[in-house]
């Protein structure tokens, strides 16, 4: 009965996908200067293609000549002085693409000016596995720096040559090389000039500590900004190359259904339009958007359909199809939970839900296909160019190096943009009609043909001593994720355990994924247990709680808020929330009002403090932060999927409530910044504690505990 | 219904071919390559595609070409005179008010629109005006802030 027939599987933690040694090494050195001048470059070189032992980089030593071919270029300094970052992140909003450019202009010693970055195009940039799971800023960032240490090396050696002396005592700094003994200098440009000197990879440089931060760790505006508010900036979706057709889709009435006839009206048919029929797919490509609708309007289809199940059943589903036998990575057990929860004083046991939710990006999902001479091109806004371009070869059966993914600066995706669909589109209409053709969703193609968060159930069996110490935890979660499933709390007794189900709806990544349930379930339930225990919420959490970087957030969260607040105002509330997740902290505190005579729910403020290590760009970060928070009020309060018969029921922005500016509330973040601590990524984790925060405030403003995500999106209902 | 023949869009006349009613906004992005004002529902819920229309803010992919015809349009790639950024364009920009920034053009259109009319809005006043533009990287509070001080700016330089 699933939706979609078994062929899509639920991917449980996609960012737990490693960059796995899949080496796709387009650009040999040679061509590499070609393309950008003479100059230095640093490559890379894959570990274990045979080719690297034969070069392996005794450190700092020049490899001028005869590099292998399985190289891929991370850095080049040109002729003038300018400087070049590769790689294959792409940039959705988080700002990335600055932050990068601070990493190597902070390594190389350069102004941030001269670096720029080439992102995400699958023929000029190292592979990556995608950018999503919060993985740019902890491996991305580092590996750059050895890159630009590596860059800094080459020109140091090459100012020695110059100068005839050793290069221990040589200075790089102000993107120049000077010799402290005798007070010359030569710039990074002059050092460069008619050389094509590269170097590989070292295995291991000293990079710089963040307390010598100059250019990292400054809140650098993002890049381009200017081409941002003069609308100049081309997303995938304002791409026209000449001769481009504008291409659509004829969708299924419902998930699953199967093409049984189709027929096409030929008296209807119009010059420079392209109808095609490949399977389950019919697709139109024309001169203009209206016209290529007109032509799928002409088609007749008959389609079958298979029964589904809709929303309202989900939850019992979930629970009726759950593994019972769960893979051993999915589930943790310490202690006898039996023995923890007969010693327990009081025991509490709920059951949590989450609905599905959807990214809705504001750029829809988009793609513009090009053939020349049986090679693709495929600019499209994905967070995985080169999945997406494995994905392009297999289905044209074309080898890899014929398909090339170019990632345009994207308008967000929040791990909604993993998938090739609409480049497969456009590819396959483009194929068709021999010129460019560019597909755009609709917002209704978006809300309904993309993927979700997963929903999910969540039960939890608790048991607390007297003195408010847990004694057992057991935690099951049905569906939506492993992702942030074990608690940060101390306790003895515990069980935790991630069921997968048959998927009802296509799912998949979504900023934070699962943490956001199990954090929602979790922080709830420590909630109710601190009333159980008759204790104050932060009291109760730091008694069970060892982790100081936990202990920190919540402290900072608590003191800026001014915990425990006194109410001032009928139906005023406050709550608190923690989490951590992929290295970075984060607690939450929430102010609601609420109208008992209405029933309606306002969030007035949010304070939140988060701690993701050496902060890289304050400025981007709060930015994702404030941002993470106001995502996460909608999932909180009011986001959901409704769907029936393999239909998605509101899939507008007219039906499907996102936050608007009335819905945002007061908001503060409070960015600790630890040097001393490798830098986390922030996209996802800030997410996390929103929605139990607003809840347990929910609960301090109206005596009402709400299990079930979202938790009023009728207002709330008082008995 | 009468033929569309031309646009004036940001001070320039522009030959239309497109049917009349198209919606504006597939006009200006795809037959006059102005793709500035972006698509992001089509149902006038989201705010991206917003121009001034005779100096009012519209959503364009509610408006049919048609109904432009013989007024000014004004859109994001409008807004810069001569290398000058529109104070509501700089403010953004110093306020960093964006961070994918597909919502940005709608959203400094509206906010021109609004100060064209109201050249001190309230905090309320600005909430009021930009509820029908959708951020879904939530940037509000920074967008909030950025129409603040250009208003303060358009108000000490008499723009
Ligand atoms: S595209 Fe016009 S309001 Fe959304
Ligand atoms: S900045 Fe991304 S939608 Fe507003």
């Amino acid at each position: 009965m699933n939706n979609v027939e078994g062929k899509l599987f639920i991917e449980p933690e996609r960012y737990e996908f490693t960059a796995a040694s899949i080496h796709q090494f387009e650009l040999a050195r040679r061509d590499f200067f070609k393309i950008l001048g003479a100059g230095i470059a640093v490559f890379a070189v894959a570990k274990d293609a045979p080719a690297a032992q034969e070069t392996a980089p005794g450190h700092r030593s020049f490899h001028n000549e005869d590099l292998p071919k399985d190289i891929s270029a991370w850095l080049h300094v040109g002729e003038d002085g300018s400087v070049t970052g590769f790689t294959g992140k792409a940039e959705i909003g988080q700002n990335i693409r600055t932050e990068l450019a601070q990493t190597i202009a902070d390594e190389l010693r350069v102004p941030f000016e001269s670096v720029r970055m080439v992102m995400s195009d699958t023929a000029l940039t190292p592979f990556d596995a995608g950018t999503f799971g919060s993985r740019t800023t902890p491996t991305m960032t580092p590996q750059l720096r050895r890159v630009a240490a590596a860059a800094r090396d080459i020109l140091v050696e090459a100012a020695a040559k110059e100068w005839n002396v050793a290069p221990t005592g040589l200075v790089a700094a102000n993107a120049k090389v000077t010799d402290p003994a005798s007070g010359r200098s030569l710039k990074y440009a002059e050092l460069a000039r008619g050389k094509t000197l590269a170097q590989n990879l070292p295995a291991e440089d000293p990079i710089t500590p963040a307390i010598d931060w100059t250019i990292a760790g400054k809140a650098i505006p993002k890049v381009d900004g200017r081409a941002f508010v003069t609308g100049r900036h081309q997303y995938t979706t304002d791409l026209q190359p000449a001769g481009m057709l504008y291409g659509k889709v004829l969708r299924p009435p419902s998930f699953g259904a199967t093409l049984t006839s189709f027929r096409q009206n030929e008296t209807k048919a119009m010059p420079g339009v392209f109808v095609v029929r490949d399977g389950d797919f019919v697709g139109a490509a024309a001169p203009t958007e209206r016209e290529a609708q007109e032509a799928l309007d002409a088609v007749k289809a008959e389609w079958k359909e298979v029964t589904q199940i809709s929303n309202k059943e989900l939850f019992a589903y979930f629970k009726q199809n759950g593994a019972a036998k769960t893979e051993d990575r999915f589930r943790k057990q310490k202690g006898s939970i039996e023995e923890g929860l007969a010693n327990a004083a009081h025991r509490l046991d709920a059951t949590y839900s989450v609905a599905y939710i959807a990214h809705a990006p504001l750029e829809p999902r988009a793609a513009v296909a090009q053939w020349t001479d049986g090679k693709l091109t495929v600019w499209t806004g994905t967070q995985r160019p080169f999945a997406n371009r494995d994905e392009l070869a297999a289905a044209f059966r074309l080898p890899e190096s014929s398909v090339r993914v170019i990632v345009p600066d994207t308008g967000s995706a929040y791990g909604g943009k993993h998938t090739s669909d609409a480049a497969m589109e456009a590819a396959r209409l483009a194929r068709a009609a021999g010129r460019p053709v560019k597909v755009v969703w609709t917002r209704e193609e978006e809300f309904t043909w993309a993927y979700f968060r997963p929903a999910g159930v969540i039960e939890i069996k608790s048991g607390i001593a007297s003195d408010g110490a847990l004694t057992a935890w057991e935690f099951h979660n049905y569906h939506s994720g492993a992702s942030g499933i074990e608690t940060p709390y101390v306790v003895a007794n515990q069980r935790t355990e991630y069921h997968q189900v048959p998927l009802i709806l296509r799912s998949g990544s979504y900023r934070g994924l699962a943490a956001t349930a199990n954090h929602f379930a979790r922080e709830t339930h420590m909630d109710a247990l601190a009333s159980t225990a008759k204790m104050n919420s932060i009291d109760f959490r730091m008694k069970n709680l060892a982790d100081t970087r936990m202990r920190a957030v919540l402290e900072a969260a608590a003191k800026s808020l001014g915990w425990p607040r006194k109410k001032t105002r009928e139906g005023q509330g406050f709550g608190i929330a923690c989490g951590a997740e992929k290295g970075s902290y984060v607690a939450t505190c929430a102010e609601v009002s609420v109208d008992r005579g209405s029933g309606a729910v306002r969030v007035v403020k949010l304070v939140e403090a988060f701690e993701c290590g050496a902060i890289v760009n304050p400025d981007g970060l709060r930015n994702q932060v404030v941002g993470a928070m106001i995502q996460g009020l909608g999932g909180a309060l009011f986001e959901a999927i409704e769907f029936e018969n393999g239909r998605i029921k509101n899939p507008r922005f007219s039906s499907y409530r996102v936050p608007r500016f009335r819905d945002v509330p007061e908001i503060e973040a409070v960015l600790l910044d630890r040097k001393d601590i490798p830098s986390a990524g922030a996209g996802e984790t800030p997410i996390m504690a929103v929605a139990p925060a607003i809840g347990n405030a929910i609960f301090d403003a109206a005596g009402v505990r709400l299990n079930n995500l979202p938790m009023v999106p009728n207002g709330l209902r008082l008995a | 219904m009468a033929k569309l023949t031309e646009l004036e869009v940001n001070g320039k006349r522009y030959p239309v071919n497109y049917p009349p009613d198209t919606p504006l906004l597939y006009v200006l992005r795809d037959e006059l390559g102005l793709t500035g004002s972006k698509y992001g529902c089509g149902e006038g819920q989201c705010g991206a595609c917003t121009v001034l229309i005779g100096g009012a803010p519209r959503r364009s992919c509610q408006v049919p070409a048609s109904a432009a015809a013989g007024k000014p349009v004004v859109t994001i790639e409008g807004l810069e005179k001569d290398g000058r950024l529109h104070p509501v364009q700089q403010a953004f920009l110093d306020a960093g008010a964006f961070q994918c920034a597909y919502c940005t053009s709608g959203m400094i259109m509206s906010s021109v629109g609004l100060l064209q009319t109201n050249p001190s809005p309230s905090q309320a006043d600005i909430v009021q005006f930009l509820q029908g533009n959708v951020c879904r990287c939530g940037t509000h509070p920074r967008i909030i802030d950025a129409v603040c001080q250009a208003a303060k700016i358009m108000r000490e330089h008499g723009r």
